[in-house]
């Protein structure tokens, strides 16, 4: 037990290490611009880092202990790229930390006890949803920027609510996908028995239409996309046809076909992933500028890249209206995998998306080993989104896709996607935790039949 | 529902791998030409951001620093023996751009070099400051050379010959680095097409040879065998070359004398009769091994070198020496060749090291910011053979010949063997002007520096007179 606590432990070094080494280069980089003080940030969140994990194993001793600390190697490596870009920024990253550790902590204490309870409250969650998708467009929280409606604006506080309506989403698919697969598959009618009857698929229909509406009606295609692939995904799992998936998306190059003669944001952004030099494209409003910026800017990087706080975000000289003239706009959230390569080179960036791999690798795992279907599907559609979200933010900066705005997650500044992230860790921590109990428990129900028949009944005979 | 969890974490790890490759493709496979993209201002930004390293001459004298700017950024600054080598120096603006030395060690001076050395530092943030550079430029030779000059337009290098390191390079009209800093500055020097101050007459400078190329002609007379020191050769002046009469310098007829003797002297009609009796070929050959018709082994921008050759009659194209022009009148360094000063001093620097040819450099040293050693120019390097080591000597037994009793003697040390060749090309006969050359190295019997000087359109002016003392105030200050 006292072996398995410092294990625990020590798979925080790696974060801890790279906070003290972060901090420590980007401050020695800055010339003591920086305040003494504010290197104390980077031992305060590693204390925050070092609660979670305690929360998380003393709550759920059974859980992957891997995942927290993974997840805090990338908390620690946002934080000093946050740092490097702003004092404040990492301050802020620090507080929504805590936010996120108290929803973590909240949703491990109410769903210790069964977090399949959530199984009976599907369509509460899709209602919850379907509204918080909606939100961003209520007038008086309403915050819309760049024509896109992403946030909403309490107060202060502006949030992300498509961050949180992701979670609801797997949520229902889940819980629908696990209480009807068998029906979906049995059932299935038509000319290649693939369509099963109406009626088990049309509230599955309802609720991911609908929320591909409201997605298109806000006009954030980066989370449409993440939705939709997970929905197809989990889709996939359930019945096991690969037609699912097949069908979708053909239904999705369709559909964005259709956009991109509606939409002239879309066509712009089609425009600048394809040729961003394009001096035409460079020069539009909305065009290519951000993209090539990125671009050079990961070429700066190189292989090495040009060491924490050594890339340029910005021109000396302000613009003319006294604005400061970025040349790598948005390094905070959608394009801070660009700084990151242009700081910590073609090395930094691949050990990061690793971690990502890593992390979504223990989320299958977690999948694999649960017992029954709506864990599984829980895990893999978590995992699954968490995954997409990657891939669509790291391929648009890289133009591996045209780029869609949504946070990289634990690493972007953004207080929703953190809290959001905590809740979708937490959920499979308490996957996790109950598979790996129920199989321990089955191991040693077994071992102990095996010792009351084992040495023992040779002497009883 | 297992398999395809297992197949949806391989779909995922093919999206991952299409990331990695995205990464890949702008950060190494593509990063050059991104960097070079000219919306890309971060390159040019650089300049600004990173404090680039500081150059000194051999001597430690400071020649380029960086100073900090109220607003952060950083400007360079050149000191006054910097302004004496400003050619070979060069500049290094935001706007104005980058030439000289500033230019081909950019990536030095920017700390953007990488080696298992500056890991640590790269991980660290490599760009704090850059590397800094100790040039191989001896400041009282460089000196030595422009007050050589007083004012006239010329060039002269001094080149180091056991390491192939440049020790001077004076190129004058000459220009303040620092006022291409500025957009006045800028605007004045680009502009000034009548002096050219920016050109590099040492390395881009191409003139008439003249009798310094006789050292040319020599090895390959020696090359084929056919010839030695002592071998007697016919000086009857004039004779009759395509036609048109050939002279020797003041119309002297020596009549037949050994080879040595027809260097010493520089008697042209005895090098026309070698290279009409060897023909083109060999010579062409031995001017191939000297490096004529490429530009030479230099850290120096190629754009700002020219390559010396033998050219067509409007000088846009370099032809190859064979029977279609008159070998006679290359063989004493007329016809249409055309040679730039470093090309000359790089003969003497290779006669002088017994027929090896060096690979000439500006940097005598590389050092980081904790002044560590990255690089070193050591004992140099070779660029390749050019004549056999016997040859060599005897070429350079010749030469030391013209200095000692020929037409070199004003270029004669007190005390230290001199080896040379004077050349006085002509220019517009009939105003009798002339492009004075000197080349030579020193001590003859084991050479440390080899020098090439020349000065442009000189009125009467000869190679012995006119160019020698200077080649001698720069062996004299190299020594």
């Amino acid at each position: 037990m006292i072996f398995r606590r410092i294990r625990d432990l020590a798979l925080l070094l790696p974060a801890s290490l790279l906070v003290a080494i972060g901090f420590a280069s980007v401050f020695a980089n800055d010339g003591g611009q920086l305040s003494d003080l504010s290197l104390l940030y980077g031992a305060g969140f590693l204390g925050l880092c070092i609660v979670a994990h305690t929360i998380a194993t003393v709550a759920l001793p059974d859980a992957d202990p891997y995942l927290l600390p993974l997840i805090a190697v990338l908390a620690c490596f946002g934080l000093v790229e946050l740092y490097r870009i702003d004092e404040d920024l990492a301050r802020q990253q620090g507080t929504w930390f805590i936010i996120g550790i108290v929803a973590f902590t909240a949703t491990i204490y109410l769903l210790k006890k069964d977090y399949r309870v959530l199984k009976e409250y599907r369509n509460l969650l899709a209602l919850a949803g379907v509204i918080l998708l909606l939100a961003p467009r209520l007038p008086g929280i309403s915050n819309p920027e760049n024509g896109a409606y992403l946030s909403v604006a309490i107060g202060p506080l502006a949030f992300q609510p498509t961050e949180v309506a992701k979670l609801c989403l797997v949520l229902y698919l889940a819980s629908y996908l696990a209480d009807n697969r068998q029906l979906l598959v049995q059932e299935a009618r038509g000319p290649f028995g693939i369509f099963p009857p109406l009626k088990y698929l049309l509230p599955l229909l309802a609720v991911w239409g609908a929320t591909m509406m409201m997605l298109f009606f806000i006009q954030d295609i980066g989370s449409a996309i993440m939705y939709f692939g997970v929905g197809l995904a989990m889709l996939y799992l359930a019945t096991g046809r690969l037609l699912y998936p097949i069908a979708g998306l053909s239904l999705f190059a369709v559909g964005a076909r259709m956009l991109y003669e509606l939409r002239p944001t879309i066509q712009n952004r089609v425009d600048a992933w394809q040729d961003p030099f394009d001096p035409d494209t460079y020069e539009r409003v909305g065009g290519s500028f951000q993209l090539a910026q990125s671009l050079f800017s990961q070429a700066d990087g190189g292989f090495l890249g040009q060491g924490l706080g050594g890339s340029i975000l910005q021109l000396s000289e302000k613009t003319a209206d006294g604005q400061l003239n970025l040349i790598l706009p948005a390094a905070k959230n959608d394009f801070i995998y660009a700084l990151i390569t242009n700081e910590v080179g073609l090395i930094g960036a691949v050990g990061l998306l690793l971690v990502y791999l890593l992390i979504v690798w223990r989320g299958f795992k977690v999948a694999l080993v649960a017992h029954d279907s709506f864990s599984k599907l829980l895990a893999a559609g978590l995992a699954t989104v968490f995954a997409l979200q990657v891939f669509v933010i790291v391929g648009g900066v890289t133009k591996v896709i045209p780029l869609t705005g949504v946070t990289l997650p634990f690493v972007s500044a953004g207080g929703s996607s953190i809290v959001a992230n905590f809740v979708l860790l937490a959920l499979l921590l308490l996957v996790s935790d109950r598979a790996r109990r129920d199989t321990r428990e089955d191991l040693e129900r077994a071992k102990s039949q095996q010792n009351a028949w084992g040495p023992g009944a040779e002497a009883w005979r | 529902m297992n398999v395809g969890i297992r197949r949806l974490f391989v779909l995922v790890l093919g999206l991952f791998f299409l990331l990695m490759a995205g990464t890949v493709r702008w950060t190494v496979i593509e990063a050059d030409d991104l960097n070079d993209n000219p919306l890309n201002a971060r390159e040019q930004l650089k300049t600004e951001r990173v404090p680039r390293g500081t150059i000194r001459a051999a001597d430690g004298t400071v020649l380029a620093r960086s100073v900090k700017r109220s607003d952060g950024t950083y400007v360079r600054r050149y000191t006054e023996a910097a302004q004496q080598a400003s050619q070979l120096i060069g500049y290094a603006y935001t706007n104005g751009g980058l030439a000289g030395m500033e230019r081909a060690h950019n990536d030095d001076l920017t700390g953007k070099v990488r080696s298992a050395a500056t890991l640590l530092s790269a991980l660290r943030g490599s760009n704090e400051r850059g590397n800094d550079i100790t040039s191989t430029l001896v400041p009282a030779v460089q000196r030595a050379g422009l007050q050589g000059l007083a004012g006239r337009r010329g060039a002269a290098v001094a080149i180091d010959t056991r390491t192939g390191g440049v020790l001077a390079m004076v190129s004058f009209p000459n220009y303040d680095p620092n006022e291409m800093g500025t957009a006045a500055g800028r605007k004045k020097l680009l502009g000034d097409t009548e002096n050219s101050p920016l050109l590099n007459r040492a390395t881009a400078g191409l003139y008439p040879p003249g009798s310094t190329f006789k050292t040319v002609t020599t090895a390959a007379a020696l090359a084929t065998g056919k010839y030695t020191p002592d071998t007697i050769v016919d000086g009857s002046s004039p004779m009759v070359v395509q036609t048109k009469e050939l002279r020797n310098f003041g119309g002297e007829n020596p009549g037949k004398v050994t080879l040595t003797t027809a260097l010493t002297n520089s008697v042209n009609t005895a090098f026309a009769r070698i290279a009409e009796d060897i023909g083109p070929e060999p010579l062409a050959e031995q001017m191939e091994r000297f490096g004529f018709g490429k530009k030479p082994a230099f850290d120096y921008p190629s754009r700002q070198i020219l390559a010396s050759g033998e050219f067509n009659t409007s000088l846009s194209k370099m032809i190859p020496v064979d029977g279609n022009v008159d070998v006679a009148r290359v063989a004493i360094g007329q016809e249409r060749l055309r040679v730039s000063p470093l090309q000359m001093g790089l003969v003497a620097a290779t006669i002088a090291r017994g027929g090896d040819k060096p690979r000439l450099s500006t940097v005598a040293r590389v050092t980081d910011k904790d002044g560590r050693t990255l690089s070193s120019l050591g004992n140099g390097r070779s660029a390749g053979r050019a004549m056999s080591e016997r040859d060599a000597d005897e070429l350079a037994a010749m030469m030391e010949n013209v200095v000692k009793e020929g037409t070199g003697t004003a270029a004669a040390l007190a005390g230290l063997r001199v080896a040379g060749k004077t050349g006085s090309a002509e220019i517009i006969i009939d105003q009798n002007i002339t492009q004075p050359w000197f080349i030579g190295f020193a001590p003859a019997d084991s050479p440390r520096v080899a020098v090439a000087v020349t000065i442009e359109r000189t009125v009467g002016g000869t190679g012995g007179v006119t160019a020698a003392p200077i080649a001698k105030a720069m062996m004299e200050a190299a020594l």
